[in-house]
């Protein structure tokens, strides 16, 4: 075995190390990657709630979630936390990095303010701001509401006003995020294109514009996609602050909360994989999406 | 003259009233926090006063917290599988990235597209067939079965390779003639080489483990092997007319995190910034 690991070439030995190191590796990816996803597309056509064989049932999964209510509702839900948050995080976080990207005193400590939320445990934060949103006396946005003589509102509460309420911690952790990207990707813009629109008479809102916008092209085209893609995923927030249940009345429920309900409440396996199928899917576009706009044009 | 237009225009209004608001918009985004602690040292009378300093500030609240819940020992299954999968993701993502990147071998652009196409692959999609295979295996409810989907990632082996290929090959050509073999080629001269990408990834894999909370909460159902976030969920479901003690639970879970922040700012920041561009 020795004898014969030396008479191997250089290129040889380097494969047989190659193929050692990658060894345990590969045998994870396939095990806990890729059998994995396969088995949750062969799941989304069964009938399967853990006991016994799952039962092949064809599309009919696929048939069940296109005349569900709830899962309509939930696709609703996603869409709303993604069209809510994604311009509303977006717009913010762009004002914050254009105006702390000329901040030279106490820049780390304003950035530090500003990314802090988006490390912190998300289910801890989730408990802090459902307690913010607390009926008086006990919560903080309703005793500021009376202090200046506006009515309580029900925030968590309310059909209307919880899913905002839930998304706006989201929105919160996410500013940081985004706004240490567009910090990265404003520095990355050569000074010189600034001098010469400062040369030309340019002001402020044409350099924006005509100069920084365009060239944040790419970070803002990453940031859109990421950021979906989290809103998309929505879930610790929305457990945590509706009992698990994306109540009242399921008008909180995102398609992450359903499939956690679906799988792990009522075990209908094959139902829950069909309905991460679709959120693979959703991803896939989205991921397809960016690496099309980014290919650079030739 | 000169200097003090240039003194002028960095001190100009404008930019003191942007560095105000700047820093107002600051203070409004830790307000959260600030509120949770504050919170976590009022005694319960206080808890309806919406004044933020507690009057009488006690530890009462945390006493209780480490005496009569399991907050202890949750944090130390926290502690526990964080550090578990940091070590292993540190140890196979570079060995991976390294391969990848400094081998020649037929199937490595395979391996690479491979190891890369995972990063599509949303976890929600694997915990159902994970939870099927840790039920068979008997891993359910055990710290093996919170860990073992984490031991590797596509995102840690693809920034490892992208710093290994900035180690000159001349440097490893120069160990293989001093008689290393690769694995030690790898440990003793390639690693210490990419130290500032290890300590972000071991960062960035520790902060995103200690706040996990799908698959921890799906893979436990005993009290006792709960992971902070998991365990925080039920006992803030229970205690939750005790808003200081749900405060006080939330902060237990948030500290190790600012702490690892204030030592580690300039490492998380920047490590961001990089996963950013590169992604």
């Amino acid at each position: 075995m020795r004898g014969s690991y030396e008479r191997l070439t250089i290129a040889g030995k380097q494969a047989v190390w190659a193929w050692a190191f990658l060894a345990v590796p590969l045998v994870f990816y396939g095990v806990v990657r890729f059998y994995p996803t396969a088995q949750a597309f062969y799941l989304s056509f069964t009938s399967w709630n853990l006991l016994g064989e799952a039962r092949f049932i064809g599309v009919d999964n696929y048939v069940r979630l296109t005349q569900d209510p709830v899962f309509w509702k939930v696709a609703v839900n996603s869409f709303e936390y993604v069209a809510l948050g994604l311009p509303i995080s977006l717009v913010l976080s762009f004002v914050i990095a254009y105006y702390l990207d000329r901040v030279r005193f106490g820049h780390a400590l304003l950035r530090a303010l500003y990314f802090l939320p988006h490390l912190t445990t998300a289910a801890a934060m989730a408990w802090v701001w459902r307690w913010l949103y607390q009926p008086v006396p006990v919560g903080v946005f309703n005793g500021v509401l009376a202090d200046i003589g506006l009515p309580a509102q029900p925030f968590l509460r309310s059909t209307d006003q919880a899913l905002p309420a839930v998304l706006a911690p989201a929105i919160w952790a996410m500013l940081g995020f985004q706004v240490v990207i567009f910090l990265a990707g404003l520095k990355a813009i050569p000074r010189s294109y600034y001098e010469a629109a400062d040369i030309d008479g340019a002001g402020a809102w044409r350099v924006l514009r005509e100069i920084t916008l365009p060239l944040l092209r790419p970070t803002l085209v990453f940031l859109i996609v990421i950021s979906s893609i989290a809103f998309l995923r929505i879930f610790d927030y929305v457990y945590n602050m509706t009992n698990g249940d994306g109540g009242p009345l399921d008008s909180t429920k995102p398609l992450v909360l359903s499939i956690y309900q679906t799988a792990f409440g009522r075990f209908d396996m094959g139902y829950a994989s069909a309905q991460t199928v679709v959120l693979f899917f959703i991803l896939l576009a989205l991921t397809l999406l960016q690496m099309r706009l980014l290919r650079k044009p030739r | 003259m000169t200097i003090s237009l240039a003194w002028a225009d960095r001190v100009a209004p404008g930019r003191i009233v942007a560095w105000t608001v700047l820093f107002l918009g600051g203070v409004v985004m830790i307000l959260p926090f600030v509120y949770m602690l504050a919170t976590s040292f009022k005694d319960n009378s206080e808890v309806y006063d919406l004044s933020l300093l507690p009057r009488h500030p006690t530890l009462e609240n945390y006493v209780e917290l480490f005496e009569k819940t399991a907050f202890a020992r949750w944090f130390l299954s926290s502690l526990l599988t964080s550090t578990v999968t940091t070590i292993s993701v540190l140890f196979f993502d570079s060995l991976v990235g390294y391969t990848l990147a400094k081998f020649d071998f037929r199937g490595r652009g395979l391996v690479f597209v491979a190891i890369l196409s995972t990063l599509m692959i949303p976890t929600e999609m694997l915990v159902i067939p994970w939870y099927v295979m840790a039920k068979t295996m008997g891993w359910l409810d055990t710290y093996w079965g919170i860990v073992f989907p984490g031991l590797m990632t596509g995102f840690g082996t693809f920034l490892m390779r992208q710093f290994f290929d900035s180690v000159p090959d001349d440097l490893i050509a120069a160990a293989r003639l001093d008689g290393l073999n690769e694995f030690q080629i790898w440990w003793q001269v390639a690693m210490p080489l990419v130290t500032p990408a290890l300590s972000a990834l071991a960062i960035f894999v520790f902060l995103g483990n200690w706040t996990a909370f799908l698959w921890p909460l799906i893979a436990t159902s005993s009290k006792s092997l709960y992971t902070i976030p998991v365990g925080l969920a039920a006992f803030s479901g229970e205690y939750q007319t005790q808003w200081e003690m749900v405060m006080t639970g939330a902060s237990v879970a948030t500290l190790p995190v600012l702490f690892v922040f204030i030592l580690f700012q300039k490492y998380i920041v920047n490590g961001v910034m990089l996963a950013g561009l590169k992604g």
